[in-house]
């Protein structure tokens, strides 16, 4: 179910670590986000997606490029400036109790958006509402902070970004510190607010996790978009080499099925220190002289499908 | 909280005595418990009076001081470098200069009485509970609950009163407590120095400076300015540690393991 | 030199307060062999590991048949011979790596004093037993990294130098609890081939607990399957999981991303809490799709498969 009119879109976004010009963190990253879908953004240690979500947020400052809403670019980076997007956008943190005032109870932190907003007084029944949708029980409202499960805390994030309708909700690793048999409850809910238009930025490192979910994926590596596209089309025949390693690389549930060797060795380079040329020229089995001496540029293939290699596996 | 409970009686005596028993000064009386000074005051009403004015002064003091500190720490800490950098060169002007100095100064420019005195304490006390406040600031501003406010396009003041505010006010309310006992000990230096209130009105600060005078006649008034000025400094540094504990997260709530 | 590197009947654990962690577990690794224990929170799986190397909190009891380690019997052993056991009988390396370094001494200061129940070792070969280690585990210019602080390595690095630290002192077994959660995945997949290959070089026992069955399948013999401080399923990994036969082995395997295919409309999950151990009957009873009133009252008999056996009334082997 795709509009038009993406509801986010970025271009040539780029984030410098702050008071060291010319140390990226963030490289031109261009990728656009349409209403009821599922964008799932992966990458490891060092990839910069959860830069990425809170720049989106205004919540660090852009060195270049531009952030869109709704076709409508957001024309400085002041907070002003966010606004629009702040309050059309909601943003979950890795660590949700840590992102709740510990001072407050969960029913005051739920309202907070609405109250924000200056949306009148917000009633102990909408706000009872807003945490069942979310699969609390409203017995939460009267609770702390610190008394939530992990579990509870993430839904209760879910609540306070449903309070504004949002167009769209960024969540910073969803999944993680969840036990493998609740996740599904949290990844079951973003589907349930997907069917409602809203569209979802899922930023995670936990594939397996995310290949359920995701209508698209875009894969990064050290700030650069190395390949995005179909979550099915880039699991059945992943085109850059990173990508492939990725997916090798996820320990599989079927004894059968070991690797002899690791798909892929060395660690991910300090973005203080960059390799020339192909940023994964170092790592990559396929590397290639060009490889060392020029960077890349985007490369379709497909519907909405590209990749940024010299060249770029074989289609399945 | 068992030290709260035991020290507020240490409280009580002093201010319900000191508002119900209204002495008068000047009389001679035959009961002197306390025996009287060299103009024939009762000096036992003279410290009671005098703990009245030791507790008014301190606790106007404390309020006053959290009423300039906290908004202006709270400001340094979360505004930009400038304004920073800006409120802290006038903290550090103000801690510059001792308290007597501040005294002398005050007196001569507003005269002697209490409202000097408190002034004198407030601007002496503030710079060190605003700088409090606002490192307790810059630790809370780049926290993740904080991020969240600003995420949700929450306004500055909002983001200062009503998510940092409640969460710095701890320590600073700890540090108040404890410091009350040296505010009364300011106090009474002041008044001893002959640069708070008029000489009339009954402080511990002036029986010490009377009594001193007359030392070679009698100890008894130095005794009697001295000793509820040692007992309600350790009384209230007592309370100040039980506050703290009480609010200690970690002994309090989450103690289980 | 005992062949049977870790052996444990009949352990139960209590903290203080009598809260149980741990009940009744039976459980054997013998030297070469890696045996997995899949758990997720409130398991137990934790306090279990911890009992092995005296870790438990001096709040804590411990009452069984059997600890032993490379045959030596720890349930009542004094603190010296607790203290005896670690590094030689059993190491153990942890979730978090930068946690169980000091930030002050460099990588090489801590090796020193790893070793210091050798005292008739000359710095010499000390130093060269150390860049050994290191190198062993895969870390390249090993001598360079001896004056470097914890902070200055990366996570998988870490890792590395504390299996190192771990095998420096020849254990029988060496515990890893969730060694690459914290790591990414490819450094993930890199430090669990290394603890293959330590199992096939050094002939170490390696007891390995992790929540994600991913891992267990890529290196385990066998495993364990924790479940409200009991045991509920054991075998051979081919077998279990080929045929898991206990229903929480079950619905563990019917949540798994890996497992589960491409398409599906909704994700399953286990519904209810995990309860804490020491209730009445079947600890999965309250989540259980069989559950009957036999299962929530009586405490579940063993039952064995050809291969493998589990704790069951209503899946008759």
């Amino acid at each position: 179910m795709t509009q038009l009119v993406p509801v986010l879109a970025t271009n040539g976004l780029c984030v410098d670590v702050p008071a060291r010009k010319n140390r990226m963190i963030l490289a031109d990253i261009s990728l656009a986000l349409h209403g009821g879908e599922i964008l799932g953004m992966v990458g490891e240690s060092g990839s910069g997606k959860t830069t990425f979500g809170q720049a989106v947020m205004g919540l660090v400052r852009p060195s270049a490029g531009t952030i869109t809403l709704d076709g409508q670019a957001l024309a400085g980076s002041s907070a002003k400036e966010f606004r629009p997007l702040r309050r059309a956008a909601a943003l979950l943190f890795q660590d949700p109790a840590a992102s709740f005032n510990p001072r407050l109870r969960i029913g005051a932190i739920v309202g907070e958006p609405r109250r924000i907003a200056g949306i009148g007084r917000v009633t102990t029944a909408e706000l009872a509402t807003l945490v069942e949708r979310a699969g609390l029980s409203a017995s939460v409202l009267r609770k702390f902070p610190h008394a939530l499960s992990g579990g509870q805390a993430r839904r209760a994030a879910v609540a306070r970004a449903l309070a504004v309708v949002p167009r769209l909700i960024i969540a910073d690793e969803p999944t993680a510190g969840l036990d493998v048999s609740v996740q599904g409850g949290i990844l079951n809910l973003f589907l349930d607010i997907r069917e409602q238009g809203t569209a979802l930025l899922l930023i995670s490192h936990n594939l397996a996790v995310i290949r359920h979910v995701s209508d698209r994926l875009a894969i990064l590596y050290l700030g650069r978009l190395v390949e995005i596209g179909p979550t099915d089309a880039i699991f059945r025949a992943p085109r850059h080499p990173y990508t492939r390693a990725l997916l090798d690389a996820e320990p599989e549930a079927d004894p059968a099925r070991r690797r002899t060797e690791p798909p892929l060795m060395g660690e991910v380079p300090s973005i203080f220190a960059r390799p020339t040329g192909c940023e994964f020229h170092a790592r990559c089995r396929f590397v290639r002289p060009r490889c060392r001496d020029e960077a890349p540029g985007v490369t379709g293939i497909g519907e909405r499908h590209s990749v940024r290699c010299h060249f770029p596996l074989g289609g399945g | 909280m068992l030290f709260t409970a035991l020290f507020a009686p240490e409280l009580t005596p002093y201010a319900p005595t000191a508002i119900n028993v209204h002495m008068r000064l000047a009389t001679p009386s035959p009961a002197h418990l306390l025996g009287t000074d060299e103009l024939g005051r009762d000096l036992l009403s003279r410290v009671i009076m005098g703990t009245r004015e030791a507790m008014a002064v301190a606790l106007a003091s404390l309020m006053a001081s959290f009423l300039v500190a906290v908004p202006l720490g709270l400001i340094a800490g979360y505004g930009g470098p400038l304004l920073d950098a800006a409120l802290i060169i006038l903290f550090d002007s103000l801690s510059a200069v001792p308290m007597i100095m501040l005294g002398l100064a005050l007196t001569v420019l507003l005269g002697p009485g209490v409202p000097t005195v408190i002034l004198t304490i407030v601007m002496y006390c503030t710079p060190t509970y605003a700088r409090m406040v606002r490192s307790q600031t810059l630790a809370l501003k780049s926290r993740d609950f904080i991020r969240a406010e600003e995420a949700m396009d929450a306004s500055a003041p909002r983001i200062l009163f009503i998510h940092l505010l409640p969460n710095v006010i701890g320590p600073l309310l700890v540090l108040g407590c404890l410091d009350l006992s040296t505010i009364i000990m300011l106090d009474a230096g002041l008044c001893f120095l002959g640069l708070g209130v008029a000489p009339e009105v009954p402080s511990w600060g002036n029986i010490l400076s009377d009594g001193f005078d007359l030392i070679r006649i009698t100890t008894l008034p130095l005794l009697v300015g001295g000793a509820p000025l040692v007992l309600a400094t350790v009384g209230f540094t007592l309370f100040g540690e039980a506050v703290r504990d009480a609010l200690d997260p970690k002994l309090g709530r989450g103690a289980r393991t | 030199m005992s062949a049977v590197a870790l052996e444990i009947r009949d352990l139960s654990i209590w903290y203080a307060g009598a809260a149980p962690a741990v009940l009744n577990i039976d459980l054997a690794v013998q030297r070469g062999e890696i045996l997995g224990i899949i758990g997720e929170s409130g398991s137990g799986k934790t306090s279990l590991a911890h009992a092995v190397l005296g870790l438990l909190p001096a709040s804590a009891t411990m009452r069984g048949a059997r600890l032993a380690l490379a045959g030596t019997e720890l349930i009542g052993a004094s603190p010296a011979a607790l203290r005896a056991m670690r590094g030689p009988g059993a190491a153990m390396i942890f979730q978090n790596p930068g946690a169980a370094f000091s930030p002050l001494h460099t990588i090489g200061e801590h090796f020193a004093a790893f070793l210091w129940r050798d005292r008739r070792m000359s710095g010499h070969d000390r130093r060269a037993r150390i860049v050994a280690a290191l190198h062993d585990v895969g870390i390249a210019d090993p001598a360079a990294r001896l004056s470097a602080h914890p902070f200055q390595l990366s996570g998988g690095m870490l890792q590395r130098v504390a299996i190192a630290a771990a095998l420096l002192m020849r254990p029988a077994l060496l515990i890893a609890d969730e060694p690459t959660t914290a790591l990414d995945v490819t450094m993930e997949a890199q430090i669990l081939h290394l603890l293959r290959g330590i199992r096939e070089n050094a002939g170490v026992a390696i007891l390995l607990i992790s929540h994600q069955l991913g891992v267990i399948a890529e290196i385990c013999d066998r495993v364990a399957v924790m479940y409200a401080g009991r045991i509920v399923e054991e075998g051979p990994v081919a077998a279990i999981f080929a045929r898991p036969r206990h229903p929480y082995t079950q619905a563990l395997f019917a949540c798994e991303p890996s497992l589960i295919k491409a398409g599906a409309l909704r994700l399953p999950v286990i519904a209810g809490v995990v309860p804490r151990p020491g209730g009445a009957g079947c600890g999965f009873a309250s989540r259980c799709v069989h559950a009957d009133a036999q299962c929530r009252a009586v405490p579940p008999p063993w039952q064995a498969d050809a291969d493998h056996r589990y704790c069951c009334h209503r899946i008759a082997a």
